[in-house]
């Protein structure tokens, strides 16, 4: 065990990848030498060789279009893009190519390919750096996408995007890189995509999160027993697509109340499609109606008004308040 | 006087074979055999019998897309012609027939058309990716493809297809570029015709070359004549023989017409093209008719040898035809089951619910 950062995680979970199976690959901008943007790949380029872990000019497109072609070849490639907002440059080689190959070829290639990216608000970055890009990966048939919430998962969950036989996205909170420490164990280990974790156990209330706002939503389940001995569930998703609906109707079938929480923008985001799928599965048992906390239907805003835009644990405090007066 | 300075880079069109059948530069000419020169005219032939029978069953409801290829036997057949079988080809949406001579099965090729699955369901060994729709993206995943035969130190190429207007794209550069950084063993080759549906080439770019587009990307350029199938054949088996030498990339513009529509999607190219123009192509420039008097005067084709090869060919087109209509029709189930290895949780729902309400 090693007490590592959630960045630490990551570039053990590359390290570790990078060991076990010879076909994986790791390139994009600035991971060669330098080690990454924010380290992710420090040491790796040295220790595994310029073969394998590689830079590349500064071309999104063709970061992830050449990406596809080493794994229908066979290869691992774990891309990276240097910032979310950068995604945009790569959406048709990501939705029209990586997430078909399978399907248009009827199974004769598939693409076992992993894009990493730091993403999330916060810390003050420039435009286009933080924006939340998981709903439009969401409404992609093909793909898979992943969002850690601590340096333990991340190292599990990046290992298992790695084994994927399918396209992953993996979006690393850029808040939580360096926010704490946790002890994260040696050597390879994996936690499966598509299964949520039940971060606190509760009856009353059941929060959906993932990324940063599991800590926010922490906060507001801690803060709501002290207050008024409400007990809140608080579901960490890990896996925003594939999602997991077992999980989530079993505890609002428990609880009888939800509240969906992220970043990204409400409208069409990932909490519109857990709230229809609560209404397909568990209506019955709802006592108010399923409530949103997300961040507010603008583009990302500039740094000087990002804390007063992104959900905080107060505002999750008062939409967990609201469906309990409901 | 400015500082402009002017491009120096000179791109000669390469001809061995000139329009009247005769052998402009013998230097040149490829070392190929009789039979194998024999071979290559039969598949120009083959195309030409499919591209007029593939128009024929489309008017006819019986295909669906089709992108006419008449006019771009030399460029597409010649080019393949110089590939080994373990050389790999990314296509573009009208590059159909050099997949059937690279291993695809024409019968796949018809269930293609008609928005089959088994169409994209290219057979083990024949190392062909389905036809690309998205203008270039075949580009950078021909860098990836190469780059994997780089690093597994395999003697293979990767050679993507793709039309005049996919080089204003960026994925075309994005994709040279990347290939001269690595030095991968590519070849992107361009299929000048001219046009990219109505749009002339003056207007895709003002550059007097596409060729000279390999400067920026630092990688070897070629121009050709894409009518005459010594000179692109030639060509190509230079940039594959440098490419397995590991001095990566080449980018080969072929200089080619089409005689007839964009596609069979109602495409009517007398809107934007002249018949002066269109009647010097096909009746003056044709590469079949080219190629067929170099043969004859070789003595070693005759009417005889043609009119065989178009009754094969018609033969091999109609059984493969009936083939693909016999073909089951695709159902959404095999959909479902394409799209992921592992099937998640939502599809595997919603394939369940389809059985149900199926039974």
């Amino acid at each position: 065990m090693a007490n590592l950062t959630m960045i630490q995680a990551i570039n053990d979970a590359l390290r570790t990848a990078l060991k076990t199976y010879p076909e994986v690959l790791v390139f994009g901008e600035d991971v060669g030498v330098n080690g990454g943007v924010f380290r992710a790949t420090d040491g790796l380029q040295k220790e595994f060789g310029e073969e394998r872990v590689y830079d590349t000019p500064l071309a999104e497109s063709a970061i992830i279009g050449s990406a596809v072609g080493l794994a229908i070849m066979g290869f691992r490639p774990v891309a990276e893009i240097q910032f979310s907002g950068f995604y945009f440059e790569a959406f048709d080689a990501l939705l029209s190519q990586a997430a078909r190959i399978r399907f248009r070829s009827g199974g004769r290639y598939h693409c076992p390919m992993v894009v990493r990216s730091p993403f999330g608000g916060g810390v003050r970055t420039p435009e286009l750096h933080a924006d939340s890009v998981e709903g439009y990966f969401l409404h992609a048939p093909g793909l898979k996408v992943v969002i850690p919430s601590n340096p333990y998962e991340a190292k599990g969950l990046l290992l298992s995007a790695i084994e994927e036989e399918d396209p992953v996205i993996f979006l690393e909170h850029m808040k939580l890189y360096r926010s704490f420490r946790q002890e994260v164990p040696e050597g390879y280990y994996t936690i499966p995509l598509g299964k949520a974790n039940i971060a606190r156990e509760g009856a009353d209330v059941t929060v959906v999160a993932y990324g940063a706002m599991v800590q926010a939503a922490l906060k507001a389940a801690e803060e709501l027993e002290q207050e008024r001995q409400a007990r809140i569930e608080v579901i960490d998703l890990r896996t925003i697509s594939p999602i997991d609906t077992e999980t989530i109707i079993q505890s609002v079938q428990k609880t009888n109340r939800a509240v969906i929480v992220h970043e990204a923008p409400k409208t069409g985001g990932p909490a519109a499609e857990i709230i229809a799928r609560i209404n397909e599965r568990a209506i019955l048992h709802l006592e108010a109606p399923v409530m949103r906390v997300t961040g507010y239907d603008t583009v990302y805003p500039f740094t000087m008004i990002e804390d007063q835009w992104l959900p905080t644990s107060d505002r999750i405090k008062q939409a967990i308040i609201d469906v309990l007066d409901f | 006087m400015g500082f402009a300075v002017k491009l120096q880079e000179d791109f000669p069109v390469i001809q061995i074979l000139s329009p009247e059948g005769k052998v402009t530069d013998p230097d040149l000419v490829p070392p190929l055999s009789d039979e194998q020169l024999r071979q290559l005219m039969k598949n120009m032939v083959f195309t030409r019998v499919l591209d007029q029978r593939a128009i024929s069953l489309n008017r006819q409801g019986r295909l669906g897309f089709y992108a006419p290829v008449s006019g771009q036997e030399a460029s597409m057949l010649a080019s393949q012609f110089a590939l080994e079988k373990d050389d790999f080809i990314l296509p573009s949406y009208r590059d159909i027939p050099q997949m059937i001579f690279h291993g695809f099965p024409l019968y796949q090729a018809f269930l293609f058309s008609k928005g089959h699955i088994h169409g994209g369901q290219i057979p083990d060994g024949v190392h062909v990716l389905p036809p690309q729709i998205i203008i270039a993206a075949q580009v950078t995943q021909c860098v990836g493809v190469a780059s994997a035969f780089k690093l597994r130190k395999e003697k293979r190429v990767a050679i993507c297809y793709f039309g005049d207007g996919a080089t204003s794209q960026g994925d075309f550069y994005e994709g040279l570029n990347f290939a001269g950084v690595y030095k991968v063993p590519a070849i992107f080759f361009c299929q000048n015709n001219g046009y990219a549906i109505s749009v002339p080439f003056g207007k895709q770019t003002a550059s007097a070359t596409i060729a000279q587009k390999s400067v920026a990307a630092g990688i070897h350029g070629v121009r050709v004549d894409g009518m005459d199938p010594l000179a692109v054949y030639a060509v190509t088996k230079e940039a594959l023989d440098r490419a397995r030498a590991g001095e990566g990339p080449t980018l080969i513009e072929a200089l080619t017409y089409r005689f007839g529509p964009h596609t069979m999607a109602g495409d009517d190219p007398t809107r934007y093209r002249t018949k002066e123009e269109m009647t010097l192509w096909q009746e003056e420039r044709d590469p079949i008719v080219r190629f067929r008097i170099y043969l004859k005067e070789r003595g070693i084709w005759s009417e005889q040898d043609e009119q065989e090869a178009v009754e094969q060919a018609k033969e091999e087109i109609a059984a493969a035809m009936k083939k693909a209509e016999s073909y089951p029709p695709m159902t959404i189930p095999e959909l479902m089951e394409a799209m992921y290895v592992k099937m998640p949780e939502n599809l595997a729902e919603q394939a369940a619910f389809l059985r149900k309400e199926e039974s």
